[in-house]
């Protein structure tokens, strides 16, 4: 039952990963993006309608594993990062407030996919569920151990590369330097001769795709290629999960780990309020930002420029 | 020597809206000279800057460099000429190391800050400087902070740099440093555009000095054939008497009694520790130290707004006679007490006013509790406002303009203004010409020596000396939240007070304890 209890953690986590990672770059380039909920679900509903579309011209039987894989990745990439672009001419381009363009994207991003998806049968895309879920062949041979690290669809394995990945481009590389610079002093970047607008964009882009791909993760894998009016939850959750883990993509994959353990700990302790249970994740968030308020850190801060706009000859 | 061009600027224009802030402005800048920009606030000195370093773009006219005319669209073009500017607001990232913002934005080879490192510590020693590329920025003081930014503009191969007013934040000792510095970059062959208020910083380092007056060019005369009386009056237009007036205090008695007050922040590091003094009516007391040394807590303490370890603040009522102790009594308490007490922070648009209100609103602030009625009553304020505009010639287009829209000289006499109108007893200003023109300046030496005449007591929060020397009758010298030294201001010496300033137990030069001070 442990082995069941984690596998399902981590499988639940890499969704939030996604969101986590996605918003985490968004965040580093100044832009607190609260639409990741929305994204997190026009995400799904791009992935699920691209596969749907994709069985409807080849027929059901003739789909190629490795296409129903992919198509729906880049589908929901594309989707999501598009509500990036629109977050952005909003609140870089017209100079929007980012709070209420992002609660207003949330909400925008809900409806959307919850049109979308309705517009194709379940049965079209949710048999592609099967190729995402597939862990590693010789899995079953290795018992417990093989279980635990190499049964997982492929989402869970791309989650943790991109976390990574995004990890080393923020400390070792000068784009990333360059990002961090954009959301810490937006003026001071652009005084060093850095696009301001450019990486505002950009970050904010792939950080929806990212997020969006979360969505999909959600639905594929963890709910086998059923649709639940719950995606939003996720995007909530991730967040959290990108104060929790101090704007650390690195970081996040244990974040998120714990965060799907606590969020599934109801179906394994009986004889508890499960409403209360789903609530820890946040209650530990909470704990996080008290004590990294308390000691006081300036590197465990959100970027200083989270949340301003910035305009270059504002007096 | 044969003097060659590194810069020139034709007929720049450049306008806000409707305010023009540079118009026809025609300059030129040779190489291996540091050149000065005089002006007062508002007379276009850094917008001109702006425009050679890319931040803004001319309206109209022409930029050359080395004869050829060249269009700055960005600070990456000014970069690409080897044009680099130090801003009067560090435009630094603070969880940075010296290091990442030095290498911010360059886009050259590899990234390897390794290699990065070496070159920073190879420029800083070679023009003198003082520098760990490794040490983060918000653990930085101030001069530590300039360095980097120096540094930073040089790293890049910069020909010509520009600093906007780089002595404001800077000890006597730290920027005698800093001259040295440019002085070295000077014969190295490179040109430096330094933007001062400072005339005797003016006289002391530069070798040319352009003025400006209100956005326009009106001459450029070498350094050495000029003296203070003949760039003021290029600089306003007409003759301004240099000394302050400074009448004889009269009757004076004790107002404000403070002792042993002892305070120490959230983090616990000693703020203020064992201050006493008295504060008179009728005089004003200036209050001199480094920026950061406690000046702000020791006026916040006063007034109500932080909460001392120990201590005492005790009042002598002036109508009853009697004491009145302040300390731990919240600002509205002190007011509930008959303690007519006046504050106008350094932080104008901050703790002061709010920016996005208007005149009458601002005025609102300080009467809102007035009167019985559930209804505010705007009368008042209004008139107070018109009042005010008129009698301190505050330039506004009217009492319901929002006052960020103002500049700093009108918003300073807004907040001024209202505060000397509640009639205190004590008024304690921190800062109060900072970022102001000469003649803004003078208005409120004036208005602070009307009070004092009156019989109000004044605390008097400064940077410059000499207008500390000037105004004040005795001079309160405090130094990492401790009193040094209390000087009269008749006979006080710039190098003595500067001095207290920098002192500490440790027989250490002056100089580089007040670099690891701040």
């Amino acid at each position: 039952m442990i082995i069941n209890f984690i596998f399902s953690a981590v499988r639940l986590g890499m969704t939030l990963l996604f969101g986590s990672t996605g918003e985490t770059i968004t965040e580093k380039s100044g832009h607190l993006n609260l639409g990741i909920p929305g994204i997190m679900c026009v995400g799904a509903a791009c992935g699920c309608v691209s596969e749907a579309l994709y069985t409807g011209a080849v027929g059901q039987g003739n789909a190629n594993r490795i296409l129903a894989v992919l198509i729906p990745i880049v589908a929901s990439f594309l989707g999501a990062a598009f509500l990036g672009v629109i977050y952005s001419f909003l609140t870089v381009t017209l100079r929007a407030n980012q709070n209420v363009t992002g609660l207003a994207l949330t909400t925008f991003g809900v409806g959307v996919a919850n049109y979308l998806i309705k517009t194709v049968e379940i049965i079209k895309y949710s048999y592609a569920s099967s190729f995402f879920t597939a862990g590693f062949p010789f899995a079953a041979k290795l018992g417990g151990f093989g279980k635990l690290f190499f049964s997982y669809g492929i989402m869970v394995y791309l989650a943790i590369a991109i976390a990574l990945i995004t990890s080393f481009v923020f400390n070792k590389t000068r784009v990333g330097l360059h990002l961090r610079a954009v959301g810490e002093n937006p003026a001071t970047a652009d005084a060093a001769g850095i696009n301001v607008t450019a990486y505002r964009y950009l970050a904010t882009m792939i950080g929806s795709g990212i997020a969006g791909l979360g969505g999909l993760c959600y639905v594929m894998d963890n709910l086998n290629g059923n649709w639940e009016y719950v995606i939003d939850a996720m995007g909530w959750l991730s967040i959290a999960l990108v104060i929790f883990t101090v704007w650390k993509p690195s970081l996040g994959i244990l974040g998120s780990i714990l965060f799907g353990a606590l969020y599934i700990a109801s179906n394994y302790i009986s004889g508890t309020n499960k409403a209360l249970l789903n609530m820890l994740p946040y209650v530990v968030t909470i704990l996080v930002l008290i004590t990294t308020s308390i000691r006081n850190k300036k590197e465990h801060h959100p970027p200083a420029g989270l949340g301003l706009n910035y305009y270059r000859e504002e007096r | 020597m044969e003097k060659t061009v590194a810069l020139e600027l034709r007929h720049l224009t450049k306008t806000f809206g409707s305010v023009t802030a540079n118009k026809n402005v025609d300059l030129t800048v040779y190489r291996g000279e540091i050149l000065a920009i005089l002006g007062e606030n508002g007379s276009g000195k850094t917008t001109l800057m702006n425009m050679i370093s890319g931040l803004y773009y001319p309206d109209s006219g022409h930029i050359l460099i080395g004869g050829e005319e060249v269009v700055i669209g960005s600070p990456k073009d000014a970069f690409r000429y080897k044009i680099g500017m130090v801003h009067q607001h560090f435009k630094l990232v603070d969880v940075f190391s010296a290091a990442e913002n030095i290498t911010l934005g360059m886009k050259d080879g590899k990234f390897n800050l390794k290699e990065a490192k070496k070159k920073i510590s190879e420029t800083a020693s070679r023009y003198g400087f003082l520098l760990d590329p490794d040490k983060r920025v918000y653990q930085m003081s101030v001069s530590e902070k300039q360095t980097v930014e120096i540094v930073k503009v040089l790293y890049r191969g910069a020909e010509i740099l520009i600093l906007d007013e780089p002595t404001a934040v800077l000890t006597p000792q730290e920027t005698e440093k800093l001259f040295d510095v440019l002085r070295r970059m000077r014969d190295d062959g490179k040109s430096i555009i330094i933007i001062t208020h400072k005339l005797h910083e003016v006289l002391a380092l530069t070798d040319r000095v352009a003025v400006l007056r209100k956005g326009e060019g009106v001459g450029t005369v070498n350094t050495a054939e000029t003296n203070e009386a003949e760039l003021t009056e290029l600089m306003v237009g007409k003759k301004v008497s240099l000394n302050i007036e400074r009448s004889e205090p009269k009757n004076c008695v004790d107002r404000l009694c403070v002792s042993h007050l002892t305070l120490t922040d959230r983090e616990g590091r000693k703020i203020l520790s064992d201050i006493s003094f008295t504060a008179r009516s009728g005089e004003i007391l200036g209050i001199a130290g480094i920026a950061g040394s406690g000046q702000r807590e020791l006026l916040e303490t006063v007034a109500g707004l932080q909460k001392p370890d120990a201590g005492a603040i005790s009042y002598l009522d002036p109508t009853t006679g009697e004491t009145v102790n302040l300390l731990g009594k919240t600002p509205v308490q002190i007011r509930d007490l008959g303690v007519r007490l006046s504050f106008v922070p350094e932080d104008r648009l901050g703790m002061g006013l709010v920016g996005n209100m208007n005149i009458i609103d601002n005025m609102m602030l300080r009467s809102y509790r007035k009167g019985r009625s559930a209804f505010l009553n705007r009368k008042d304020p209004k008139n107070l406002a018109e009042r005010i505009i008129e009698s301190l010639e505050i330039v506004t287009p009217n009492a319901v303009t929002p006052v960020r829209r103002l500049s700093g000289g009108n918003v300073q006499k807004v907040l001024v203004g209202r505060e000397i109108a509640s009639s205190p007893t004590v008024l304690m200003v921190a800062y109060p010409v900072r970022g102001l023109d000469i003649n803004s300046s003078y208005t409120i030496y004036n208005l602070l020596n009307r009070q004092k005449e009156s019989g109000v007591s004044i605390l008097f929060v400064g940077e410059d000396l000499d207008v500390l020397i000037g105004l004040c009758d005795r001079i309160l010298v405090i130094n990492s939240g401790r009193v040094t030294g209390i000087v009269d201001g008749r006979n006080a010496e710039k190098g003595e007070i500067g001095l207290l300033m920098t002192m500490t137990e440790s027989r250490r030069n002056p100089a580089e304890e007040g670099r690891e001070k701040q």
